[in-house]
């Protein structure tokens, strides 16, 4: 098991989309969202998925097809 | 008590022991360094910094390590200049640059960052230390590594051209290619620090890290005798310098060291990459994250860890965000050295041209105090000038060819 954390953020077209909820029922991780800030425009959220380490890179893999931003959760770590 | 009472959640609050942590449980907020400031103030003074070491750690007071320093001995403590010839050029009567492009060992402001960085890891017994980076950071760590005898790590998107780790190789550290696009690597370095006991220095041991950039305004504030400036201008990549110095400066009077401190707190990114320009422009408080295309490469940071603290510093100081082209860009970099004679690396050349609109807009005054925080050395990124500097004059190895060409020049410049 492991537990990774993310930051995601929401393009105004995806805003609607119940997309937590449709990663947890396609695959096997535990989605936990710590932090969220959701307007009609745009939104972010600090997301905890615990699971099988391969589960949850497919679980990122689906939530990228869904078009969200993913980064882990300290955003960008290159300098 | 100790001076170093440990880590605190900039946003619940929660406290957290002085360990490699930079992430809170509860809130996942970033963790920072909190420390007893009563402690502090028996410990330094004007009159001890003044006779301390002529670096960065003449501040060790104020810095997050617990022993004496052991890595960058040298860095910091660099020259402010007084910037006489480029305020004329900008209507400016009070402008001072703080040129970092002459930092040791790696000419840029990350060697403060780093020397903070190492000097804890050793403290917390690591052996071993990482970053994931496309340029100064890398230097600056592989350098460093090399000095303290340390095992380092260096990652970086496959992509990446071979000149731009020439300058890690020369150090010997183990750089790592990373097949994937910047997100992937950001990504893998995330899981990376979170399975291997190493000290990465911008993700476990980044509230230490982090402290380092304070020195710039402790600096600044002694270098201008024992005052704040009224306005500063600092690039933004990951938002960290800005948001680093403002706190540098309000320990300082927090201290009792300057008078109260008025400064207005702007910030510089390329058009290319301005994620936190764009929510200053939009009013809004957070940050969306962008691609980044510019040639300002150690600013392309699309989504910037500290991009809200930045912002937030900026309104709360009453200062302002504003963005250069490419092409302001290498004026801003040829500017700088023509009227200054200092060759500043593509981030300068941001803050130079942010600098002259913010002077043009009058949101710095001409009578303001500015400093302009000059971050690393041109060498670094020569190619971004190349089209811009011209070429030699040719002449026959004989002296009428000479004259006539001196003639020709002068006629030119009349």
């Amino acid at each position: 098991m492991a537990s990774l954390k993310f930051h995601i953020t929401f393009p105004e077209n995806k805003i609607k989309e119940p997309v937590i909820y449709q990663i947890g029922q396609k695959y096997q991780v535990v989605t936990n969202i710590r932090k969220a800030d959701v307007t009609e425009k745009t939104g972010w959220m600090d997301l905890e998925l615990t699971g099988d380490p391969k589960e949850i890179e497919r679980a990122v893999a689906g939530l990228k097809k869904f078009g969200v931003k993913v980064d882990p959760i300290e955003r960008n770590i290159i300098e | 008590m100790a001076k170093l009472k440990g880590l605190k959640c900039r946003e619940c609050k929660k406290e957290y022991p002085a360990e490699p942590l930079h992430v809170c449980e509860f809130c996942f907020g970033p963790l920072e360094v909190n420390y007893n400031y009563d402690e502090i103030r028996e410990a330094i003074s004007r009159d001890t910094i003044s006779q301390g070491p002529k670096s960065l750690w003449r501040y060790a007071a104020l810095l997050p390590i617990e022993g004496p320093p052991t890595v960058g001995l040298h860095g910091g403590l660099t020259p402010m200049v007084k910037a006489d010839r480029l305020a004329r050029a900008l209507g400016l009567d009070s402008l001072y640059l703080k040129n970092d492009t002459v930092n040791h060992p790696t000419l840029s402001f990350k060697d403060r960052v780093v020397a903070v960085a190492l000097t804890r890891a050793k403290e917390l017994g690591f052996d071993t230390v990482a970053c994931a980076s496309t340029g100064n950071l890398a230097n600056s760590v592989s350098a460093h590594a090399a000095q303290a005898g340390l095992k380092c790590y260096v990652f970086i998107p496959s992509d990446l051209e071979a000149a731009k780790i020439l300058g890690n190789l020369i150090y010997k550290p183990t750089v790592v290619a990373v097949e994937g696009n910047y997100d992937d690597v950001n990504r893998l370095c995330s899981e990376i620090a979170s399975e291997y006991s190493w000290a990465f220095v911008n993700i476990n041991i980044r509230p230490y890290y982090a402290e380092g950039s304070k020195t710039l305004a402790y600096e600044t504030a002694e270098q201008l005798g024992w005052r704040s400036p009224d306005h500063v201008v600092v690039p933004i990549a990951s938002g960290s310098l800005l948001t680093k110095i403002w706190k540098g400066l309000k320990e300082f009077e927090q201290l009792g060291f300057i008078p109260p401190v008025k400064t207005r707190v702007s910030g510089a990114q390329a058009e290319g990459c301005s994620p936190v320009a764009e929510a200053f422009k939009a009013k809004r408080d957070f940050i969306k994250p962008v691609k980044p295309r510019t040639i300002a490469k150690s600013l392309a940071i699309g989504n910037p860890a500290d991009g809200y603290y930045a912002l937030k510093t900026v309104k709360e100081t009453g200062g302002s965000v504003e963005t250069a082209t490419d092409p302001e860009i290498v004026e801003g970099i040829t500017l700088l050295a023509e009227t200054e004679g200092i060759f500043a690396e593509t981030a300068g050349g941001v803050t130079i041209a942010v600098l002259k609109k913010l002077a043009a807009q009058g949101k710095i005054r001409k009578g303001d105090v500015t400093v302009a925080y000059i971050t690393g050395h041109g060498l670094k990124t020569q190619e971004a000038v190349m089209q811009a500097v011209g070429e030699p004059v040719r002449i026959q190895p004989n002296l009428t060819s000479f004259e006539q060409t001196i003639q020709n020049t002068k006629r030119r410049e009349a």
